[in-house]
């Protein structure tokens, strides 16, 4: 299971919001621990495309949240990015240029704006499976 | 002094799960053939039919993309890291970069 603490959940959707129309994108580090991955770190990234229907992390940014990770022993756990004018679900696009099967992909839907959806996804070997995760607080963690 | 390749998640089960490992060539053309003889199949990966990188693989040399120095002729040096990244993209419709 994946577990998120809500302020990164929050940074995340404010990211989205601050970002629309326009597609934000970006990385989620932390732990793994048997069936257990916790996220501890997010990096948003400089959507390259600043497109409205697609992203293209910013390969300079790209490689720096690469090496941050690893001198901090973290796992790429979540590879998040919004969509603004539709459902919270992997686009064919998203499906064909998902290169990381071992990644949870994060989609933040803004279709109803002021209510983000947020749903997790596999997805290996163009086979789409939605993720549970769940979302921790200070008091709960 | 052997040259660092950092290898990325998609790539580690190549590499036995290795993230880095160590190699001797000295330019990006080298390596590549290199990497293909000692991982079979990593070359398939990183490059298309023609065997040239595909687009949606990012190697840098050092901190910089091999594409703004020499492509696959750029020169490495021992002591030098390589890095490995595919891309990350999609999105919501069909943009122009992620028409393949």
């Amino acid at each position: 299971m994946l577990h998120i603490p809500q302020s990164i959940i929050d940074e995340m959707t404010a990211h989205a919001m601050s970002l629309s129309p326009v597609e934000c994108c970006g990385i989620m580090g932390g732990t793994t621990s048997g069936d257990d991955a916790h996220v501890t770190h997010i990096y948003p990234i400089k959507n390259e495309d600043h497109s409205i229907v697609s992203y293209f992390m910013d390969p300079k940014e790209l490689l720096w949240v690469h090496k941050n990770m690893r001198s901090n022993k973290l796992d790429l756990l979540v590879i998040y990015h919004s969509h603004t004018h539709t459902q919270a679900y992997p686009s064919a696009t998203d499906v064909r240029l998902a290169f990381y099967p071992d990644a949870h992909y994060m989609i933040v839907s803004l279709e109803v704006k002021d209510q983000p959806d947020i749903k997790a996804f596999r997805i290996v070997k163009g086979n789409i499976n939605q993720d549970e995760f769940s979302v921790t607080t200070p008091s709960a963690s | 002094m052997p040259i660092n390749i950092r290898i990325p998640p998609p790539l580690l089960p190549l590499t036995g799960g290795k993230s880095e490992i160590e190699g001797t060539s000295s330019s990006i053309a080298g390596l590549l053939e290199e990497l293909e003889s000692n991982y079979p199949g990593m070359k398939e990966r990183l490059c298309d039919d023609q065997g040239e990188l595909r687009r949606f693989v990012n190697v840098y040399l050092n901190e910089e993309d091999i594409r703004f120095l020499d492509g696959k002729d750029t020169k490495i040096n021992d002591g030098d890291e390589v890095s490995i990244i595919p891309a990350i993209a999609g999105g919501s419709g069909e943009g122009l970069r992620c028409q393949v």
